[in-house]
């Protein structure tokens, strides 16, 4: 059983599936008048963010308030992390307010697992973007609305091209992506490529008109000025130009194929505005959809007496009275 | 109650044969009608499982008296259920309402088993959620007895005295390839 989502490689095949069956359902919440289930009512969701983020966290916090959790946001600004207060001692503290849930973002790859494996804490540990290691719901939430797009990602070609190197949405979408039988190609400049990517379930390539040709999605990633402390690419200008997706290269897509991108996207930079803007970008609905799967995730994880996922695929006595 | 398991239990008996079955909601079809004064404003809900495949079949045969289309969907109560900590976290059925919505409508919510009332007080507590009906009626296969709470059905098919060891099974031709009410006679399997 799984008790915390630290890595996209944590969840099976079902779990995955699971995962996004639910949020399919939970999806029609928002069409509702109203917009709320009773589901996690007196339990407590703590979002603990280290790190500076708009739609992660909002889009948890919204998840959780749509399933009646009660949920306290934590930023290390203005918090006594900038006093110096280390991680044990803001997890004991969270811990003593009765936390079920901690969903935490930072800078650190694998602080996630610290916090979920130390004994510090008792509640479910999410993983919402640790370092440049994983960030699951993400994986999951673009896969949620590739699915909505394509069908079963059985055999689907996605590319996803850029700063692999920096990125934890690349990893845990290619180990999501693999998981649930998609042929993933990443595309990235060589020196923006992670030492040992030949092992990732996935091929590489450096030539990104070569990868557009049969893709079914394109996932373009940010490029993290902020994490680069050396020159990874010559210029701003030369990286757009062999690695950006402008509307010529969307026009050698597939008819049905769909642009994506995490967000914050560099608009003239790894996309150009027309594309982001154009009506095979999904982003937008990357965001709403996101919501959804983060019930999803809350849901399984918190709503039973223990979580529904890393069951074995039997159980579940189906009793109606 | 109803069990997952694929094959009935050798001890069990059935109560309610497939023809039992088609008499008892035609029956009802006709309750409904009667106590609605006609099918304006009626919406059926099914509660999954085994609910919707009844609710349908209901709305068939209300829709073929009338002459008239009856809207049917599912509820799924999971969510609101009170015993959803007892038990690890499951995965959700369908929720489907058809496009009129249900303001304003005489909702009849359709189950197979009537047992302890809970599910049908998730049933309310989902509904409110989702629209405010005219009115709300329950309309069931099997009445079991033993209710925890204030709940009875406005329409039953049978009413079957059980002991609280039994367990009722209901087959339906769309699910399990053939129409049953089954008992067991207090072992459980």
């Amino acid at each position: 059983m799984i008790t915390h989502l630290l890595s996209a490689a944590d969840l099976t095949r079902d779990d995955a599936l699971l995962v996004l069956d639910t949020a399919d359902e939970l999806a029609l919440v928002a069409d509702r008048p109203v917009k709320k289930l009773p589901t996690l009512r007196g339990r407590t969701v703590v979002n603990l963010f280290f790190e500076d983020s708009t739609r992660t966290r909002i889009s948890f916090e919204a998840a959780a308030k749509r399933l009646s959790a009660d949920v306290i946001n934590f930023s290390a600004k203005g918090s006594s992390v900038s006093k110096g207060e280390t991680l044990k001692d803001t997890a004991l503290t969270l811990e003593a307010m009765g936390a079920d849930a901690v969903v935490i973002r930072h800078g650190a790859s694998g602080a996630p697992h610290t916090l979920a494996h130390s004994g510090w804490i008792n509640g479910s540990v999410i993983n919402a973007g640790d370092g440049t290691h994983e960030h699951p719901t993400q994986a999951l939430l673009d896969a949620f609305t590739m699915r909505r797009h394509l069908g079963s990602l059985e055999g689907r070609r996605v590319t996803i091209v850029g700063d692999v190197l920096h990125s934890r949405v690349a990893r845990s979408n290619v180990l999501l992506l693999a998981t649930l039988g998609a042929e993933v190609t990443l595309v990235a400049p060589p020196t923006l490529l992670p030492v040992g990517v030949e092992q990732w379930p996935c091929a590489q390539s450096y030539d990104l008109d070569g990868a557009l040709v049969g893709a079914d999605a394109v996932m373009m990633l940010r490029v993290q000025l902020e994490r680069m402390n050396a020159a990874f690419f010559p210029s701003a200008r030369e990286y757009s130009r062999r690695y950006g997706l402008d509307a010529d290269r969307m026009a050698t897509l597939p008819e049905h194929a769909i642009v994506m991108h995490p967000g914050p996207m560099n608009r003239g930079l790894e996309i150009t505005a027309q594309v982001a803007d154009s009506p095979r970008s999904v982003i937008v609905e990357q965001v709403t959809n996101g919501v959804s799967v983060r019930m999803a995730v809350l849901y399984l994880l918190l709503g039973g007496s223990a979580s529904a996922l890393g069951q074995a695929t039997d159980v579940v006595e189906d009793v109606a009275s | 109650m109803t069990t997952s398991t694929s094959e009935p239990a050798p001890q069990m008996r059935a109560v309610l044969e497939a023809e039992d079955i088609q008499r008892a909601l035609t029956r009802i079809a006709h309750e409904v009608l009667e106590r609605n004064r006609g099918s304006d404003a009626l919406v059926l809900l099914g509660i999954p499982t085994r609910g919707v495949p009844l609710a349908h079949r209901l709305a068939e045969r209300i829709g073929s008296v009338e002459g008239a289309h009856v809207p049917c969907g599912s509820l799924d109560i999971t969510m609101y259920r009170d015993d959803l900590r007892l038990k690890p976290a499951r995965g959700l059925e369908r929720t489907e309402l058809p496009p009129e919505g249900i303001d304003d409508a005489v909702v009849v919510l359709v189950d197979d088993v009537l047992y302890s009332g809970r599910t049908i007080r998730a049933a309310l507590d989902a509904l409110g959620d989702l629209g405010r009906p005219r009115a709300v009626q329950l309309a069931v296969l099997v009445d079991r007895g033993h209710r925890e709470l204030p709940i009875r059905a406005d329409y039953v098919g049978k009413n079957l005295p059980t002991s609280q060891r039994e367990t009722v099974r209901v087959m339906l031709h769309e699910l399990d390839g053939r129409d049953a009410v089954l008992l067991s006679n207090g072992e459980r399997p």
